[in-house]
């Protein structure tokens, strides 16, 4: 059981412990990584984008070499790049590149986010603000309902004999496939917009919270409930004042790989309806009509946008801990 | 002794009730079976009740619910009359499992066997080989665990778009999805799983003059298996993730994702969930498998070892 409980803590567990409210010190070597990244990237761009340069260079008549015997098609795209290195240039500036070169994603997502009105269907803070919505609706369904099941597993045997089982195997299963057919029986029902999403956002949240929270419920030790015992603490007493201030530390862990589960769920269900706003509709017409761009800043918009939910949870752990005493 | 004779009691009466529901259903009186359906839940109940009073943990209980909850599924879809396009009745389901066997089995296949398992072994490979030649250098390590950590909560599959434009639309391009969401969660596992291993441990290795090598694969890779098990474990079920929402990105006309997302939009959802039951049964199975081999592995770790 705690191992498969640690399975789904580990994928976000400590995303925002190194990130938010850490010394600088350790921002030294995260850089040097960021950049090394960033490095990659830029030098992966040029074989990645060459051969469209390469063809269209071609149609203007300048003379593009190419090895023995081989066309702009079949050549090899280190081949093409070491030969031409007067294309490289122009692989950092195509509208639709295979590869985008980090400042043409850097200026896209600030034209997308400072230029158009907020309200425009061109704003990306538009669309993030539609998927973020449906996260934190289904965010908040997802952890009420797991906090509540968690208590019905921690006082109920027949529940944690027969109901935790199947929590823990949900983890195995790949949820998401039910994505598009929730969307679409929801819509066949009559509901749509923003409740189909936040039910598969609820859905996925769900799981890590319960699974959090029952470890969590049931970490105070014998000797602290013989304790309450001998204060003639009746069990709601118990629950209030020992075993849900003891699953906090648990709680938060569980709270912060829910929420970015959360907006997974979100972007994938704005994925099979063909929804007309959303992240996950961006990266949907951005692959339909080959806008690499914009796949890519809605990508970045998703990554910023989970940091900034994970960091936001992290934040409100490490005050609530403190407050409580837990303090590191 | 009235607990043993209330025990068989209640185990009879949910047979009965079970066998009376399941007899209704055939005959197609479906508003009795529902009711008959209700009862045989709260008798199960009362049987799980007593085999959990009785110490019984195993797999029993769980199982008993599932049954209860597909035996009311039954009766309650035929008794409203639910329409199939919202929820299909279980045996509808069944019965399409057993029609479309070999198109369940193509796009298993096609989506688990190539796509997800080569991802799999690419990502889990690489992520390890990374993870090993960072841990040589303390500062690359320092670096990369907050990266690999930012970057494993990220919604990684949402690279699918780029990658099945880069890889084509065959199963190659799951591979690669499934590849990248597989490479953080082992990388950020196993630089951890490094870390792992305690100075005196590694100060003994010293001592008996043990080199780089010989402390990796005697002291600090053994450490690092459960670390390492526990990236391989939330990998199975990335993997499969992976591959299926790869493909409502684009795929031939074969693979679970192409099947869920084509089936769902001419509303035939017993086929739909006859797809979802295989990717439940492959991503439990290799859950387990990985569960397995990380038992033979590490037996030696407390948190393999059973209570008896």
């Amino acid at each position: 059981m705690s191992d498969v409980t640690a399975a789904g803590a580990g994928v976000g567990r400590s995303a925002a412990t190194g990130w938010i409210g850490r010394r600088v010190v350790a921002l030294g070597p995260v850089l040097a990584v960021v950049a090394g990244i960033l490095a990659i990237w830029y030098a992966a761009v040029p074989p990645m984008n060459i051969h469209w340069a390469a063809s269209r260079a071609a149609r203007a008549d300048v003379a593009v070499s190419v090895p023995e015997g081989q066309s702009i098609r079949s050549a090899g795209a280190w081949a093409l790049v070491l030969r031409n290195p007067g294309l490289i240039p122009a692989t950092y500036t195509q509208d639709k590149p295979r590869l985008p070169a980090p400042h043409q994603v850097a200026a896209e997502l600030w034209s997308t986010t400072a230029g158009p009105p907020v309200t425009s269907n061109k704003s990306l803070i538009h669309h993030a603000s539609i998927t973020l919505g449906a996260t934190l609706l289904g965010f908040v369904f997802g952890a009420l309902g797991g906090l509540l099941l968690a208590v019905g597993i921690v006082y109920n045997r027949v529940m944690d004999a027969s109901v935790m089982p199947w929590a823990i195997a949900s983890q195995t299963i790949p949820i998401l496939a039910l994505a598009p057919m929730i969307v679409v029986v929801l819509n066949s029902i009559g509901v749509t917009g923003l409740v189909p999403k936040a039910v598969i956002a609820a859905y996925l949240s769900f799981f890590p919270v319960v699974v959090g929270m029952v470890k969590g419920l049931r970490s105070p030790s014998a000797i602290q409930s013989d304790l309450l015992h001998t204060y003639n603490a009746n069990g709601w007493q118990g629950f209030w004042k020992l075993r849900l201030p003891a699953a906090m530390p648990f709680l938060f862990p569980s709270l912060k790989v829910g929420i970015a589960a959360s907006l997974v769920g979100a972007i994938i269900a704005e994925l099979p309806t063909g929804a007309q706003g959303g992240l996950g509709a961006r990266l949907l017409s951005g692959s339909y009509y080959g806008q690499t761009i914009q796949i890519w800043s809605a990508l970045f918009a998703a990554a910023i946008l989970a940091a900034v939910l994970v960091g936001i949870v992290g934040a409100i752990q490490t005050a609530t801990l403190k407050r409580m005493g837990f303090g590191r | 002794m009235t607990g043993a004779n209330g025990f068989l009691v209640t185990a009879a009466s949910a047979l009965v009730l079970v066998v009376l529901t399941l007899l209704l259903l055939a005959t197609g009186a479906e508003g009795a079976a529902l009711g008959a359906a209700a009862l045989a839940g709260v008798a199960l109940v009362a049987l799980i009740a007593h085999l959990v009073r009785a110490g019984q943990r195993g797999v029993l209980p769980p199982l008993l619910l599932g049954f209860i909850i597909l035996l009311l599924w039954e009766a309650g879809v035929r008794a409203f009359d639910v329409p199939g396009v919202i929820l299909p009745s279980v045996s509808a389901i069944l019965a399409r499992m057993a029609s479309s066997a070999p198109t369940l089995w193509e796009d298993f296949a096609q989506t688990f066997l190539r796509g997800a398992l080569a991802g799999y072994a690419i990502g889990c490979g690489a992520g390890f080989v990374v993870a090993l030649v960072a841990d040589r250098t303390p500062a690359l390590q320092r670096g990369i665990l907050p990266v690999g950590n930012f970057l494993a909560a990220m919604p990684i599959v949402g690279t699918a778009p780029i990658l099945v434009m880069w890889f084509g639309f065959d199963w190659q391009s799951k591979a690669a999805v499934v590849a990248v969401m597989c490479f953080f969660p082992m990388l950020v596992n196993t630089v951890q799983g490094l870390a792992a291993a305690e100075r005196m441990q590694k100060d003994l290795m010293r001592t008996y003059a043990a080199g780089y090598w010989k402390t990796l694969t005697k002291l600090r890779l053994p450490a690092a298996a459960p670390f390492i098990f526990n990236g391989l474990k939330i990998c199975t079920t990335l993997a499969l993730i992976g591959a299926i929402v790869a493909e409502f990105f684009g795929s031939p006309i074969r693979g679970m994702g192409f099947r869920i997302s084509t089936e769902v939009g001419r509303l035939a959802l017993d086929m739909v969930w006859a797809e979802i039951v295989v990717a439940a049964l492959a991503g439990s199975a290799f859950y387990g498998l990985v569960a397995l081999l990380e038992r033979a592995a590490t037996f030696w770790h407390p948190s393999q070892r059973r209570a008896r």
